[in-house]
């Protein structure tokens, strides 16, 4: 783990929506040590702050990807970076997505919004060794069409079921509406042996979590990406506690087991 | 991406049945192809049939005056399409309109209330499974009206600087 940023020179930038951008960075020294899918990193834009980031793809295992949405000063500033600027890179930080878990069960990846950006490390693993694992649905809701992230990267996602729903469809939309819970009915799994991974806003993910609960996955058997005030990464400034949990350093990745009496507590 | 083509899944409607009470209702059950872009049912026409989807996508809307139609929620393999023919005024309260090629099971809806009239435990078991189709939808619109995924939450990828 690396405790100073790391200076990466943005290699690639690429707009995914109207505030949503995906930056490739690469370390212009020492490589940082290997990201796993789930993981996040604090991205510096030098002179404005620091936030933590997920990594959103792995290439070659030096090279990350992060997908950002301009929302504060910080956020603004990384969304506002071209290719052949530089970004301070601190990390890996937390924990990662239990993919052994997950070996030969079938696999529901369930994404609300910017959600999908942890989770595309995660498909990226299971499609590159199919054969350890059951079958893969990739399940993605989003508020409008053009919110949508990765769209074209849908097409490898279909097999074995893959389907996107948006709340708000525009003029031509002819996809799902509905919430992502609703794409369950046809996703194909075997719910006694699946694991499913879900990251999104937090009551997406309650919700997705009773649904799956009530089809009959166990709620050991289901992993949920927490988001918290994450400050030092470290485990130490208390930021992003979560009752007995430090997020930074117990998550973002926690079992729904664990976390479903922290999220229902109405103070902790 | 799309929707699968295989038929529904085990569970929804039928599923909740048992095996005697599903084998009474299919009696009353008309397979049905409907090609896309096909008007189902529209607002306020009488709500006399209803239908188990096996395959395709089916759009429910709303006119919106001087918006045209808005779609509100899609349904798709192993859904339950229509639950207005259960109570009155057994009107449609939306309108209906397949996606893409739609397979379905159509079922006529004073012979099913003829059938749990007759068959009260078959009748109070397929009350309960639409009724929680309908609880399912009454859920997903509740949880659609908090505006989930828009702005300002940042997510995963992100948090609040």
């Amino acid at each position: 783990m690396t405790s100073a940023p790391v200076p990466c020179r943005v290699v690639d930038r690429r707009d995914e929506t109207h505030d949503t951008v995906t930056l490739v960075v690469e370390p212009a020294g020492d490589a940082l040590d290997p990201f796993a899918p789930g993981q996040f990193a604090m991205l510096y834009a030098f002179g404005v702050g620091e936030i933590p980031v997920s990594v959103s793809r792995i290439e070659g295992g030096y090279r990350l990807a992060h997908t950002v949405r301009a929302v504060g000063a910080v956020s603004r500033a990384l969304y506002g970076l071209r290719s052949g600027g530089w970004v301070g890179v601190r990390g890996p930080f937390g924990t990662a997505w239990d993919t052994a878990a997950a070996h030969g069960n079938d696999l529901l990846v369930i994404a609300g919004g910017i959600g999908l950006a942890p989770l595309r490390p995660l498909v990226d693993t299971v499609l590159a060794d199919p054969r350890a694992f059951g079958r893969l649905n990739v399940l993605a809701g989003a508020r409008t069409p053009a919110d949508l992230l990765y769209t074209d990267e849908f097409p490898g996602w279909e097999r074995p079921f893959g389907a996107v729903t948006v709340d708000r469809p525009s003029s031509g939309w002819t996809g799902r509406v509905g919430v992502v819970t609703t794409l369950l009915r046809e996703a194909r799994f075997t719910p006694s042996d699946t694991v499913a991974f879900v990251c999104g806003p937090e009551v997406m993910m309650r919700a997705t979590a009773r649904a799956l609960i009530h089809r009959g996955v166990r709620p050991d058997r289901i992993q949920v990406s927490l988001e918290r005030n994450m400050r030092c990464a470290t485990g130490h400034c208390g930021h992003c506690q979560l009752g007995p949990l430090l997020l930074c350093r117990d998550g973002p990745v926690v079992r729904y087991d664990q976390a479903e009496p922290l999220l229902t507590v109405r103070e902790l | 991406m799309t929707a699968h083509p295989g038929g529904p899944p085990g569970e929804g409607v039928l599923a909740a049945l048992t095996a005697e009470h599903r084998g009474r209702l299919m009696a009353l059950a008309r397979d049905v192809a409907l090609p896309g872009s096909t008007r189902i049912f529209e607002e306020g026409e009488e709500a006399d049939r209803f239908w188990i989807i096996r395959s395709g996508t089916v759009a429910l809307d709303i006119h919106v005056p001087g918006r045209g139609r808005a779609v509100v929620e899609t349904v798709g393999a192993g859904s339950l399409l229509g639950w207005s023919w259960l109570c009155p005024p057994r009107q449609w309260h939306l309108a209906a309109e397949t996606r893409e090629p739609v397979r379905a099971w159509e079922f006529d809806a004073d012979a099913v209330q003829d059938l749990c009239a007759e068959d009260t435990a078959l009748g109070l078991s397929l009350v309960t499974a639409v009724a929680e189709t309908i609880g399912d939808r009454l859920r997903a619109t509740r949880t659609r009206l908090l505006d989930l995924y828009g702005p300002p939450g940042p997510r995963g990828s992100g948090a609040a600087p």
